[in-house]
């Protein structure tokens, strides 16, 4: 096994999702088989090997920090679930 | 049936003032009306804002105002491309009422090259699957064969197209997003080089790998539309600020000389037949018109999928934590701030999405990013590495599309399975480069297509390729049967 139950409810709580029983054990078979087939990337050696998180020779690409339109308050909170007073409200946070 | 029409036969009529912009969106709106409910390609048809843009567009047309390249056709985004004012839902229940207040990048592009919105396409939920079969709403339909799926996750665009409900369509291409949905439906797809096309107003799956692209009916309407949305964009970092040419320039029907690369890893085992048969034959058209083919390797194939599907979650996993119920989108009732997290995601993603975060999130997690995402980041560089030399001696790779023709609705239930479907089209995506899928025959009554590959930024030389095959296959122009009450695949 590459994944246990309990690393698969760590990883949940991790992303912010609730599994309830019978999903986790799906999710922990599902997990297994997938980190299993990918098992077959240590049969190559990549000791000296570069890692590629982006396939362009792009960088830092900036831009003068100028004042710009944006989008009005009301647009920008059109599609909340929920706002008071021109904020998104959201449930209480402190007791 | 004006619907039938290719963009380019479509414009050449506007110009001649034959036909009307309105007459255009009227017939393809009624298309959609007769096979929609066979179809299921759309999640939101804007008939009424169609209409009036067309009829917009014809009015500036009569009094001689200068229009733009595609001006008068009407088409379809993916749903998960950014339309002010017009619901934008990514197939998935947790934006099921998000109307966003600006327009991605080539949705403007399209509006100011004088396209006219006929709705918006389904997909597997964010994009994540290879059927449509994750979507939150429903499954599209392989226009061919009802009963099959269209490809994914850009079925919806792809079946749209192929079923002559719109002109074309975009779609976004993440592992094979585009070509595989365009080789199981019988259109030309092409996923452009990463950073060819704005990303701008994309929703996010995976940065590094998702790119925007059209479906077309033909190769020159591919050129066309790229034309179109292939510029560089400030408001996307990742935009390549590289001149783009005119594409249709390159459909001067001459491969004298070509060098073809095929790669042995692409027909090995797994490939269905009748795919590396249709296929190998659409290679002999190619040779007897003067282009040179040679047998290669690109031994690093095979890790494609391992390394996609431990670096495509893992960025998928940093993009969604977005969706947490505060600022758009659904929102479950919960008494706390994390029960809410919790209970809007558990209850707003589908089933893929989730597992696909967690994959992610695993592999990114502390004791585990070395083993699994780094070492996927490494062997990417291998995967890109043998392109790099392939291409110091080929102008373009040729392969199979997909390893089967469409498949059974329901028949795939496996997620790792299901996964597999990306084989030929995967590495492409780690290593940014343009690729597109043509037709090449059928399997029965189901399409086979035909994958070039070609360098950064050299759409150009697949789009030459293409070209000259569509010109010399052999293979006559069909359309699909539909529209006949749903008998048609009984």
């Amino acid at each position: 096994m590459k994944i246990n139950r309990e690393e698969v409810a760590h990883v949940a709580r991790l992303a912010r999702l609730e599994v309830d029983g019978v999903e986790m054990d799906a999710y922990t078979d599902q997990l297994n088989a997938i980190l299993q087939y990918a098992d077959k990337l240590n049969r190559l050696d990549t000791e000296k090997i570069p890692p590629t998180a982006h396939v362009l020779p792009i960088n830092n690409v900036f831009r003068q920090d100028e004042a710009r339109p944006c989008l009005p308050r009301e647009e920008a909170l059109a599609n909340a679930p929920d706002d008071e007073e021109g904020m998104f409200r959201v449930p209480r946070v402190i007791e | 049936m004006l619907a039938k029409l290719t963009v380019s036969e479509a414009l050449a009529k506007l110009q001649k003032k034959e036909v009307s912009s309105r007459e255009l969106t009227e017939a393809a709106l009624s298309r959609i009306a007769d096979v929609e409910q066979e179809v299921k390609a759309f999640v939101t048809v804007t008939k009424e804002e169609a209409l009036t843009a067309a009829s917009i567009l014809d009015d500036r047309r009569l009094k001689g105002e200068t229009l733009g390249l595609l001006a008068g056709i009407p088409m379809a985004l993916k749903d998960n491309m950014c339309t002010k004012g017009v619901r934008t839902t990514c197939s998935s229940k947790i934006l099921h009422n998000f109307v966003p207040p600006y327009d991605a990048t080539v949705a403007e592009l399209l509006k100011s090259a004088g396209t006219v919105l006929l709705g918006k396409t389904n997909l597997d939920e964010f994009a994540m699957g290879s059927s449509t079969e994750n979507s939150a709403y429903f499954t599209t339909r392989n226009p061919w064969d009802t009963r099959c799926v269209p490809g994914g996750s850009s079925g919806g665009s792809a079946a749209a197209v192929a079923a002559d409900e719109a002109f074309f369509s975009l779609g976004s291409d993440t592992g094979g997003s585009i070509r595989q949905p365009a080789a199981f439906c019988g259109v030309v797809g092409m996923k452009p080089t990463y950073g060819r096309v704005s990303r701008y107003g994309l929703i996010a799956f995976a940065s590094s790998l998702d790119q925007i692209g059209p479906f077309t009916k033909d190769v020159r309407d591919c050129a066309l539309v790229l034309n179109a949305i292939a510029a560089h964009d400030s408001c996307d970092s990742t935009s390549a600020n590289v001149e783009a040419p005119d594409y249709t320039s390159f459909l001067d029907g001459n491969v004298k000389g070509m060098k073809i690369g095929v790669p042995r890893e692409y027909f090995a085992e797994g490939i269905e037949g009748e795919v590396k048969d249709a296929v190998r034959k659409a290679l002999d058209v190619l040779v007897s018109l003067g282009a040179e083919a040679e047998e290669i390797s690109l031994p690093h194939t095979d890790y494609g999928i391992p390394v996609y599907y431990l670096i495509a979650p893992a960025e998928a996993s940093s993009n969604l934590a977005r969706y947490d119920g505060v600022q758009y989108g659904f929102r479950a009732e919960a008494d706390n701030l994390l029960d809410m997290y919790k209970k809007t995601r558990s209850q707003g993603f589908g089933a893929e999405v989730k597992r696909r975060i967690m994959l992610g999130t695993y592999a990114l997690s502390s004791g585990y990013y070395d083993a699994y995402y780094l070492k996927a980041l490494k062997v990417r560089t291998l995967i890109k590495k043998d392109f790099d030399r392939a291409f110091e001696k080929y102008d373009v790779i040729l392969t199979p599309t997909a390893p089967t023709v469409a498949f059974q609705a329901g028949t795939v239930e496996n997620p790792l399975t299901m996964y597999l479907n990306d084989i030929c089209t995967i590495p492409a995506n780690l290593a940014g480069l343009p690729a597109l899928s043509i037709p090449c025959g059928f399997a029965g009554k189901l399409p086979i297509g035909l994958q070039l590959i070609g360098k950064h930024f050299d759409e150009g030389s697949i789009l030459r390729v293409a070209y000259v095959y569509e010109q010399n296959s052999g293979i006559e122009r069909r359309s699909p049967e539909l529209g006949k009450g749903g008998v048609a695949n009984e």
